[in-house]
């Protein structure tokens, strides 16, 4: 758990020297006298040129707790400069002339000489530096002030998305004095999300001065400030610790629960990227009987067609990831094709020698790719809308890119269901799959079968490449690291059943992530690794055992 | 032709090659001894970095025919046999880094030799006796069989990459003193290690031709080539597979304590699948269920790799995935095959 500023927040208010501040008024009227005589031009304030001048005169001292009321004095005046002011006041752009009575808002503090406006007529007043300006300092109270200030006043200005992020601020932040003014901006606001956030504000205030009342607003509630002052009041002897906690435990528990939903997103995206890699797998497997160990390696071109693709549209990501989609299909698609004609053909009823075949010309694509394109990992950049997350609540929030390969691989996967489901391929694909003897003599054309099959599994292959380059680097080992991983998926469903395959794939991917936490990355992979050898133990043929006979 | 006769045909030819290997390989070593006895500035002088590697070679067979003898002999194919041999060389490493300073309290037991040496037969034989029984009882054969050694030695490189195992996490076992109080630098030790693995593929090899000759090896490969039927004869094939399969591992376990030695250093690199597949192709290059063709394509192999790795390292993997495709393809018996043919050959000819 993470401290926030909640727990070593100070005491807010500051009460100056009455006398000292009356004195300084005094001059503050005589020099606005003065000026305004000299000829300073008006403003169009609701306030006048002198009381302007007497407010900011005000800050002109050394003494901070004189300077927060000053600050208190312009928040509460009707000054239309007085968020301006204070901001530039927090940022330390606000300043006095230094031979002078004119106040000076820096509006670009970065260089030696420094554009100055006048603070009063936001007049264009040349350039100050730091030998004719003198800026007015503040320190840590004084700053925390300032910011439960500006966020009071923007409060009460502004479009809604400005007083929501204003009132959002403020919890937590809240005093006796600004309680008061948020009573009252209350009852003004019309905004139902503003509204929420004060009242959550107001809460808050009350639970940390005793009052038991506001615990109802707070139940259920997943800001972090909260939960961090909740706990702080539940171990303090505070009247209302015991009922403190109570609503703590139930904001904890339903923590808990979207930290579970956290978890079951991450694992079925992880098993999401699982599925894809292995569904392909899964249709050669289950209809030739082919293992096809260069799976990876048409993965790993359909990710490397992906970043081709967006090297030749530099500057469209979208564009170029939407063109990759068949791009990557097409190529790994062709690639096994070329695979099937040139090798497996010839190697039909010797399994074992199919995998180590396919397993050479697994080293040889990688090999390839490692020459033509370099040994180096290749970025692939994602469009706008794959970046970023999108935050449901303080608790629960899913990263876009991976939201995205999980909707992805469940359209692939329906795609694929109803290509077997109801096209003449699909149908032919099931009969050889089921009895390939029977199916020939049927006029089942096998030969034309196996390599449309190993084609349409390649170009899957091709598509789970495109949707890793969206969440990892590209890279030659791309396709070694998910061959493994996706075998097992394949044993582990069930041969040749795309069910078996999307459950298995998701089910393996949530049970990592499930395990991660308790026993770390290397240890969870090695237990589901395990796991799976001993569920073929008891099961070989996989969660979904094909039915009928199996030539 | 008979059955008989073409049965004794064959005993015949094993007992030939027999021979041939056995008297290649003493003579082969001997030279390496010889020659290294030599002056150094003779030009026929061995050095000891040149005995080292070909110790290493030699280690590299002793695994070859662990993976023949259940391969070519009993059709499993397992390609996970790199897990194997790995453990043993952990073994060996533990006993090495044990004398000086162990990793761990409980690896001081390591550091007496007869307490490692049972640990570099027994962990991987343990090992494949759990597996192979797990397996083999439920009737795990072919493709499964082998996807799931691929998943086993996967799972233990990723175990063995963890700090927590205390074996040297990615790092694995290096900066080895002395073996059996002799330094591991020394040139008489290159020669001794060799002269040790020689002996050690030689007794392997002729224990695996016994093994397959006797009552045991006939069965096996009446298991290979129809195991539905030795089942219902009323063997138990899943005991006979064990026993290979238990023997084999060690075999493999063996070759990677006397490699240890030799290269210096064990990490979990060694569980790597990709390495495990090599040694399969080393076989298919050499001829299944011949022991000899082992021999020779782990030794060709391992030749040609060490020869490009320094010429040209970019052909290292495109020559190795050639190998597995025209070997597949165009010599399904490997080069062991093509002699034995051009020998029936010549004999129908004369």
């Amino acid at each position: 758990m993470t401290p926030t500023h909640t727990m070593n927040r100070r005491p807010g208010s500051v009460s100056g020297s009455q006398a000292g501040t009356g004195l300084r008024r005094c001059l503050a009227v005589v020099t606005v006298l003065l000026v305004w005589l000299v000829g300073v031009s008006p403003v169009q304030a609701e306030v006048t040129p002198q009381r302007a001048q007497a407010l900011l005169q005000a800050l002109d001292t050394d003494d901070f707790e004189a300077k927060a009321e000053a600050a208190q004095a312009i928040a509460a005046s009707d000054a239309a400069q007085k968020t301006r002011w204070l901001k530039t006041l927090l940022d330390g752009r606000l300043g006095r002339e230094r031979d002078g009575e004119r106040f000076y808002i820096i509006t670009d503090d970065s260089g030696r000489e420094w554009p100055i406006i006048d603070a009063i007529t936001f007049e264009d007043a040349g350039t100050g530096s730091r030998r004719s300006v003198d800026t007015f300092r503040i320190n840590n109270d004084l700053r925390t002030q300032l910011q439960r200030l500006i966020a009071s006043l923007s409060l009460g200005a502004g479009d809604e998305a400005t007083r929501l992020a204003a009132a959002k601020r403020l919890v937590g932040e809240v005093d006796a004095q600004s309680a008061e003014s948020i009573a009252t901006q209350l009852d003004n606001e019309e905004s139902p999300a503003v509204r929420a956030e004060l009242e959550t504000a107001l809460a808050l205030y009350r639970v940390e001065q005793g009052d038991a009342s506001g615990l109802a607003t707070l139940r259920g509630n997943l800001d972090t400030r909260i939960r961090n002052s909740l706990a702080d009041i539940a171990n303090s002897d505070s009247p209302i610790a015991a009922q403190a906690g109570d609503v703590l435990a139930g904001i904890e528990s339903k923590r808990a629960w979207y930290e579970r939903g956290q978890t079951l997103f991450f694992g079925l995206s992880a098993g999401s990227v699982l599925v894809l890699a292995a569904i392909g797998l899964a249709i050669t497997f289950g209809v030739m009987g082919v293992i096809n160990m260069a799976h990876g390696e048409l993965i790993m071109l359909g990710a490397y067609t992906t970043w081709m693709i967006q090297q030749l549209l530099p500057g469209q990501p979208g564009l170029a990831l939407l063109l990759a989609i068949p791009g990557g299909f097409l190529v790994a698609g062709a690639f096994g094709i070329l695979i099937e004609r040139s090798v497996i053909r010839f190697l039909k009823g010797r399994p074992l020698e199919t995998l180590l075949a396919t397993f050479g010309i697994s080293l040889i694509l990688q090999q390839l790719v490692r020459t033509v394109f370099s040994p180096l990992n290749r970025r692939v950049n994602s469009p706008d809308w794959l970046q970023g997350a999108w935050q449901l609540n303080e608790a629960l929030s899913l990263t876009l890119n991976r939201l995205g390969v999980l909707i992805f691989c469940l359209v692939v996967f329906a795609a694929l269901w109803a290509l077997m489901r109801y096209t003449r391929l699909g149908l032919e694909v099931r009969a050889v799959t089921q009895n390939r003897t029977m199916a020939r003599s049927m006029g089942v054309r096998a030969a034309r079968v196996d390599m449309l099959t190993f084609g349409l599994g390649a170009g899957v292959a091709g598509l789970a490449g495109v949707a890793l380059s969206q969440i990892t680097n590209v890279g030659p080992n791309l396709g070694q690291s998910y061959i493994v991983d996706s075998f097992l998926v394949v044993v582990f469903g069930g041969v040749g059943n795309l069910w078996g395959t999307l459950v298995a794939g998701m089910s393996l991917g949530v049970i990592n992530q499930v395990l991660q936490p308790w026993v770390g990355a290397v240890l969870a992979k090695v237990i589901v690794l395990i796991g799976v050898i001993l569920f073929i133990q008891k099961r070989p043929q996989g969660l979904f055992a094909p039915k009928g006979r199996t030539s | 032709m008979s059955l008989a006769t073409m049965f004794k045909r064959n005993s015949l030819l094993d007992e030939r090659s027999t021979w041939i290997t056995s008297i290649v390989l003493i003579v082969g070593m001997l030279a390496v001894v010889v020659l290294h006895a030599l002056p150094p500035e003779h030009a026929w002088h061995l050095n000891g970095s040149v005995v080292t590697l070909l110790g290493k070679y030699l280690t590299y067979m002793l695994l070859a025919l662990a993976v023949d003898l259940i391969w070519g002999y009993l059709g499993i194919l397992s390609l996970g046999h790199g897990a194997f041999f790995a453990l043993g060389g952990y073994a060996m490493g533990l006993y090495l880094t044990a004398q000086q300073a162990p990793l761990a309290p409980w690896q001081t037991v390591m550091a007496h030799f007869p307490v490692a040496a049972l640990a570099m037969v027994l962990a991987p034989g343990l090992l494949a006796l759990v597996f192979g029984w797990l397996a083999f009882r439920s009737r795990v054969t072919g493709v499964y069989f082998s996807i799931i050694t691929q998943a086993l030695t996967f799972a233990l490189m990723l175990a063995f990459n963890r700090n927590e195992m205390d074996m040297g996490g990615s790092t694995g076992l290096t900066r080895f003193d002395e073996l059996l109080g002799f330094s591991l630098a020394s040139e008489s030790m290159s020669v001794a290690l060799f002269v040790a693995s020689g002996v050690a593929v030689l007794l392997a090899f002729w224990g695996c031709k016994a093994v397959t000759r006797s009552r045991l090896g006939r069965v096996c490969m009446a298991t290979r080539d129809a195991e539905a039927r030795v089942r219902f004869i009323g063997y138990r094939v899943e005991h006979v597979k064990l026993a290979v399969f238990v023997l084999s591992a060690m075999i493999a376990g063996i070759a990677g304590a006397l490699y240890v030695p030799q290269v210096g250093i064990i990490n979990p690199s060694t569980f790597a699948p990709l390495f495990s597949i090599e040694v399969v192709v080393w076989v298919a290059l050499g001829g299944r269920a011949t022991l000899y063709g082992a021999l020779l394509g782990a030794l060709v192999v391992n030749y040609l790799k060490t020869l490009l790795t320094g010429v040209m390292p970019d052909a290292w993997l495109f020559l190795l995935g050639g190998l597995f495709v025209v070997v597949t393809m165009f010599l399904p018996q490997g080069v062991a095959g093509v002699l034995a043919r051009l020998r029936r050959r010549r004999e129908v000819a004369a």
